[in-house]
């Protein structure tokens, strides 16, 4: 026997909406605020870890590392940075101006020792590489707001391309000074 | 069935708002607190468990960070209930019967100032019939005390007794939100609020956080002078449709009593996990608690309820009744859900 909807069972029904609204009043914490305060002037701030001694970007409130609170020291750095990792996206990314291919690389700011994640562009693709330096590129300055997304992308700086694994070791040993 | 004990445990002050503090800044102060109670370090720690909502942060994944003040590197075992961290105790509880660990840190947070309270907890509710009418916590809390006054079961009277007492016994508790005198006659003259139920008949919104360590046989007396060993614990849930349930009783605290084999006329004191005033009256009349047991001694939910680390600090409350010899015995309650829906018994004994 095949089975059929009964006449007496209405369709089944495949949708129904149930929108869920709910308002947060969101606050940064003491080191997010002073980040975001001073990316919106065009300044990157990351905080050392008293516990690692680590410069830490961008600044959380406690050193993943350790477990420890990290003080209120505020460490300025550098525009240009060093590739650790990069890959070549093929795919678009939604409502970007970036037309693909394209770079996204984790990338250490000079006087940082964490890494975070950028685009890089106007570049050939194959100049990328790990060690590679760069600079950030920032918007003009009437479109700053309170973001990361104020450095359009990072571009290549022209500077010799740096050792990553002697650069880790370097940074470890001035770590270990401040922890 | 291995022996398991707890063996330390911190709290931070219950506040109405922790203001632009993130969780895990909240959490860092109450770790190491709690860590130095046993005197161990992050890195003596077997497994770690916690307890919080994403519904409260508003935010995605939001436990992840708490991660941060474990200071997990190279990493941690770690695992996480999205509800109170009494449940992460219990899951801790079966890694110990598993055998495969001997030190746990549990911990359990929440911070409900950013978001509106009531409203976020309508998300619990089933998402077809009754989430989308958005009936509050408070309302439906309301609808239960009154069916159960119009039972008999108790009286607003009672109710108003049960919050006197709460601030009360509070003034002892240095995390304590609300606390203070207040006559019963005092507490009546106010208005209802969500009638039945006045302002005071229901739990303080609060921010903050707990961290609690559990140890096996073998670790626990090197750690704890009198560690409060967990005797039984039973965990039930009832419907989640509120139409199918008898509200003025805890059918499930009832049959986790029986499992319990819960002695009555031993228990010093119970701490119970009741958000609202009358809720704990169903729950003493539930469990059958005689004279001579003390509900609250820390004052309960209603002098401060961190949601979801509320049921982890009835732990909590009760252990340090058996760790200071103020108890030789000692329930401990959790609950979850609308009214009372789900609810877990931790029976707590010290050394005679």
């Amino acid at each position: 026997m095949t089975s059929r909807p009964s006449p007496d069972i209405p369709e089944p029904k495949e949708m129904v909406e149930r929108p869920v609204y709910l308002t947060y009043r969101y606050r940064a914490n003491p080191q997010s605020n002073r980040f975001l305060h001073a990316i919106k002037q065009g300044l990157i701030l990351g905080v050392r870890s008293k516990g690692s001694g680590k410069v830490l970007v961008p600044p959380p409130g406690v050193c993943p590392e350790t477990g420890t609170l990290t003080p209120g020291e505020m460490i300025e750095l550098s525009n240009n940075g060093t590739v650790l990792s990069y890959t070549i996206v093929h795919l678009p990314i939604p409502n970007s101006k970036l037309k693909p291919p394209f770079v996204v690389a984790n990338i250490l700011l000079d006087g940082a020792d964490q890494a975070f994640s950028h685009l890089i562009a106007e570049c050939e693709l194959k100049d990328v590489q790990i060690g590679t330096r760069v600079r950030a590129k920032w918007k003009p300055e009437e479109e700053w707001d309170y973001g990361l997304e104020n450095i359009e992308y990072f571009v290549l700086s022209g500077e010799p391309a740096v050792d990553i694994e002697s650069h880790r070791e370097a940074r470890l040993q001035e770590a270990a000074k401040h922890a | 069935m291995r022996d398991v004990a707890i063996v330390s445990y911190a709290q931070a002050p219950m506040q109405r708002d922790a203001g632009g503090r993130t969780d895990v800044e909240l959490l860092v102060p109450v770790m190491d607190q709690a860590l130095a109670g046993a005197q161990l370090g992050r890195k003596d720690i077997d497994f770690v468990c916690s307890g919080s909502c994403d519904y409260l942060a508003g935010a995605a994944f939001s436990f992840v960070m708490a991660v941060d003040a474990l200071g997990a590197t190279p990493c941690a075992q770690e695992s996480h209930v999205e509800m109170d961290a009494a449940w992460a105790l219990y899951e801790a509880w079966l890694k110990f019967q598993c055998g495969e660990i001997d030190t746990a840190l549990i911990y359990g947070f929440g911070k409900s100032a950013p978001g509106d309270l009531p409203d976020v907890l309508s998300l619990q509710l089933d998402p077809y019939y009754t989430q989308p009418l958005w009936p509050d916590s408070i309302s439906l809390a309301a609808i239960q005390a009154q069916m159960s006054i119009a039972k008999g079961c108790f009286s607003e009277r009672e109710m108003a007794q049960v919050v006197a007492e709460s601030r009360r016994n509070a003034q002892r508790n240095p995390h304590a939100q609300l606390k203070g005198e207040y006559a019963v006659d005092g507490l009546l003259s106010e208005p209802t609020f969500v009638s039945p139920l006045r302002r005071h008949d229901c739990s303080p919104i609060s921010d903050g956080c707990s961290v609690l360590i559990l140890a096996s046989k073998e670790k626990a007396a090197a750690l704890c002078e009198r560690p409060a060993w967990i005797k039984g614990l039973d965990h039930r849930m009832e419907s989640h449709f509120l139409g199918t349930r008898d509200l003025t009783t805890s059918a499930s605290s009832k049959q986790s009593a029986e499992a319990l084999q819960l002695d009555r006329d031993k228990l010093d004191c119970a701490e119970l996990y009741a958000p609202f005033s009358h809720q704990q009256l169903i729950l003493q009349q539930a469990l059958g608690l005689k004279e001579n047991t003390d509900i609250n001694r820390s004052g309960g939910a209603l002098a401060g309820h961190v949601l979801m680390a509320a049921g982890l600090d009835r732990f909590g409350a009760a252990a340090q009744e058996i760790f200071a010899g103020r108890a030789d015995r000692a329930l401990a309650h959790a609950t979850s859900g609308p009214c009372l829906q789900q609810n877990l018994f931790g029976v707590l004994e010290g050394a005679a």
